[in-house]
């Protein structure tokens, strides 16, 4: 009980802030285009990339030779009858509805896609199992775009896992839309080799009265760079946003989440820990939300907790909390990062168990209101397995 | 037939403002059968020797022996002397959030047993342990700990002594925080791991009041990082009207 909320100067650059962080300016002007061009390039000392290690993006936000396509993603999709999966070329005119890049890598893969995949299930449409859409990457030394949107017709109800896996450098966006009372359930898993650069954003546009509840679990790759954005179209939405990562030695996994709220009576509910271990393994975490003066009686809450198992790992956790209106229900945030409590471990291995499962136990603790949220019982049984291996890699 | 041997233990704990010896020189033997209550006032080293006994890494054993049947229990890890039969009843038991008491209980006992329960058996053992504890079925699927209430906790400890059965049970306070009612529970279920089991208690307290539902065989006075002074029962009644002023130089009550 003595370090678990402690934080540790040396390895926390600002992971315990009491008060929310005041952006030089209102996080909803932050610039945000569907082209490139239009995005200056960006040298690592911008507010939105100063956490990234900017020379292992390779290139992708720089443009030039670095950024033309060399291979393509084999995106697979294994869905119920009820879902229909179109291929579409950049001028389908649903594309790009959820929202527009905000930064210079996803501009470069919204400009640089060919072709998009739309995955909808119509009105009133409940799947009669999870779809999973398998991304498998473009291989070692290759690049590829990609842009994919999944849509919900009104009231229509769906569960979907988004599997990313292989290796290479991949850029994407991804759209979420829902419709009026439609409910979404998707997991996101990135388990990537261990060359693999992923930068991507996704796009959660809620409408009325929708509910959509969206995981992100980030096991894989050198360099991770997610950054959910949630929107509400209209009032009534209720978005839950969870994250699990492990980052072990040389691992850089980044998630920078928005939540705009600019419709009244809108819910937000942030959850994202994080675990990391090895030398240089670093996960930054950002969590804005804006409450727009139209959006009373907003509800909203986020939390990121890290675990830090080794010394030498680095965890970045920055909370903003912007109100422009008094009449909201709600608005907090928390964010913690602490060292491995020994304190657990004695007591745990004080009963007999041995120091390796105690370890385990406790780390699958941490994870456990993660992980037992994700409601795709053979995928939570696959993550349990690979934290599990994740914490075997320990040099104990 | 198990003992429990210490010899001339010295342990010292290192804080921010430098190394300090807490245990000076404790010699102490238990074996199966006997109860010996360890009573001091605060401060006198009592905790640190439970937690060194245990193997809490903070404390550091500068010299001295604890054997257990003639094995060297200082060479040992936290979980291997555990499994060794040694058990540590906390003052301030650890919350693990995430962590399920049934899977923590079950883990533990197949740690200690050397093999899984077979599982029918294992949960009708949980319940009935649990059920003489007065602790909620429903105490079985919440966090290790979170969010109990001190009393709770206790139980809980008693619980898993209970359900581990060692050698040589080390019951680090058990009896603060406890109401009348819950204290009569808990000594019950400590009454009857020692008539079941061939086991050896040391019951670490400040006050003598857990004495009257658990009889001692001896009775130690600690004081300053050492017993003091060994007696019987009548030991026990004489600090409760005298308090430690004896071994500490000031007023410092044993009765409520």
């Amino acid at each position: 009980m003595t370090v678990a909320e402690n934080t540790t100067e040396n390895n926390v650059r600002s992971a315990l802030r009491e008060g929310a962080v005041v952006p030089p300016s209102s996080r909803g002007e932050r610039f945000t285009g569907y082209d490139v061009e239009a995005f200056e390039v960006p040298t690592g000392r911008e507010e939105i990339w100063r956490f990234t290690p900017m020379k292992r993006l390779r290139g992708l936000h720089q443009g030039g030779d670095a950024v033309v396509p060399t291979g393509k993603v084999t995106l697979s999709v294994d869905a119920p009858p009820e879902v229909t999966v179109e291929t579409v070329g950049r001028e389908d005119e649903r594309l790009g509805q959820a929202g527009a890049p905000g930064d210079r890598v996803a501009a470069q893969a919204y400009s640089s896609f060919t072709e998009a995949t739309i995955v909808s299930v119509g009105a009133e449409t409940t799947l009669s199992r999870p779809a999973v859409i398998t991304v498998t990457g473009p291989g070692k030394d290759l690049l590829a775009y990609g842009h994919l949107q999944i849509r919900l017709a009104p009231y229509a109800q769906a569960s979907l896992v988004l599997d990313h896996r292989g290796s290479g450098t991949y850029a994407d966006n991804v759209e979420f839309i829902t419709g009026e009372g439609a409910r979404l359930t998707v997991v996101s898993v990135q388990d990537w080799d261990d060359d693999a650069v992923h930068v991507s954003e996704h796009h959660l546009q809620l409408g009325k009265d929708s509910t959509v509840k969206h995981t992100v679990v980030t096991l894989g790759g050198d360099l991770v760079r997610l950054s959910p954005t949630a929107r509400f179209a209209a009032p009534g939405g209720d978005v839950e946003l969870l994250g699990l990562y492990f980052a072990d030695a040389g691992q850089h996994q980044e998630h920078r989440l928005f939540v705009d709220h600019a419709q009244p009576h809108c819910k937000s509910h942030v959850t994202y820990k994080g675990a990391l271990q090895g030398e240089g393994a670093h996960s930054v975490w950002i969590g804005d939300v804006l409450i727009r003066s139209a959006a009373e009686g907003t509800d909203t809450y986020e939390l990121n907790r890290n675990l830090l198992l080794t010394d030498s790992a680095r965890a970045d956790s920055v909370p903003n909390l912007e109100i422009e209106t008094g009449e909201i229900e709600g608005a907090g945030h928390a964010s913690a990062t602490g060292r491995f409590d020994d304190e657990q471990l004695f007591y745990l291995q004080s009963r007999g168990i041995d120091e390796a499962t105690a370890r385990r136990l406790v780390v699958r603790g941490f994870f456990f209101e993660i992980l037992n949220r994700i409601d795709v019982p053979e995928l939570r049984q696959r993550l349990e397995a690979e934290i599990d291996e994740e914490l075997q890699a320990i040099g104990h | 037939m198990a003992t429990l041997e210490i010899k001339d233990l010295h342990a010292s704990v290192t804080t921010d403002e430098g190394t300090k010896e807490i245990l000076k020189g404790v010699n102490l033997t238990v074996r199966s059968g006997e109860v010996h209550a360890i009573m001091g006032p605060n401060g006198s080293g009592k905790s640190t020797l439970s937690y060194a006994i245990a193997g809490h890494p903070k404390y550091e054993v500068t010299s001295g022996e604890v054997l257990l049947d003639g094995e060297n229990v200082l060479e040992m890890s936290v979980d291997e002397r555990a499994r060794a039969g040694l058990f540590l009843a906390m003052q301030y038991p650890v919350e693990v959030p995430g962590v399920s008491m049934s899977n923590f209980l079950r883990s533990a006992a197949t740690a200690v047993r050397g093999e899984a329960p077979k599982l029918r058996e294992w949960v009708k053992e949980v319940r009935e342990e649990m059920a003489k504890l007065d602790i909620p079925s429903e105490f079985a699927e919440r966090s290790v700990n979170e969010g109990f209430s001190g009393g709770e906790k206790k139980r809980h400890e008693i619980l898993q002594l209970a359900l581990l059965k060692p050698k040589i049970a080390v019951l680090d306070e058990t009896d603060s925080g406890l109401d009348v009612d819950a204290l009569r529970v808990v000594s019950r279920a400590v009454n009857e791991f020692t008539a079941g089991n061939d086991a050896g208690v040391m019951l670490i307290t400040h006050y003598t009041r857990i004495l009257k539902h658990i009889k001692p065989d001896v009775v130690h006075v600690f004081a300053d990082g050492r017993i003091a002074e060994s007696g019987g029962t009548e030991l026990a009644d004489e600090l409760e009207e005298h308090g430690y002023v004896k071994y500490v130089g000031k007023a410092e009550a044993a009765a409520l």
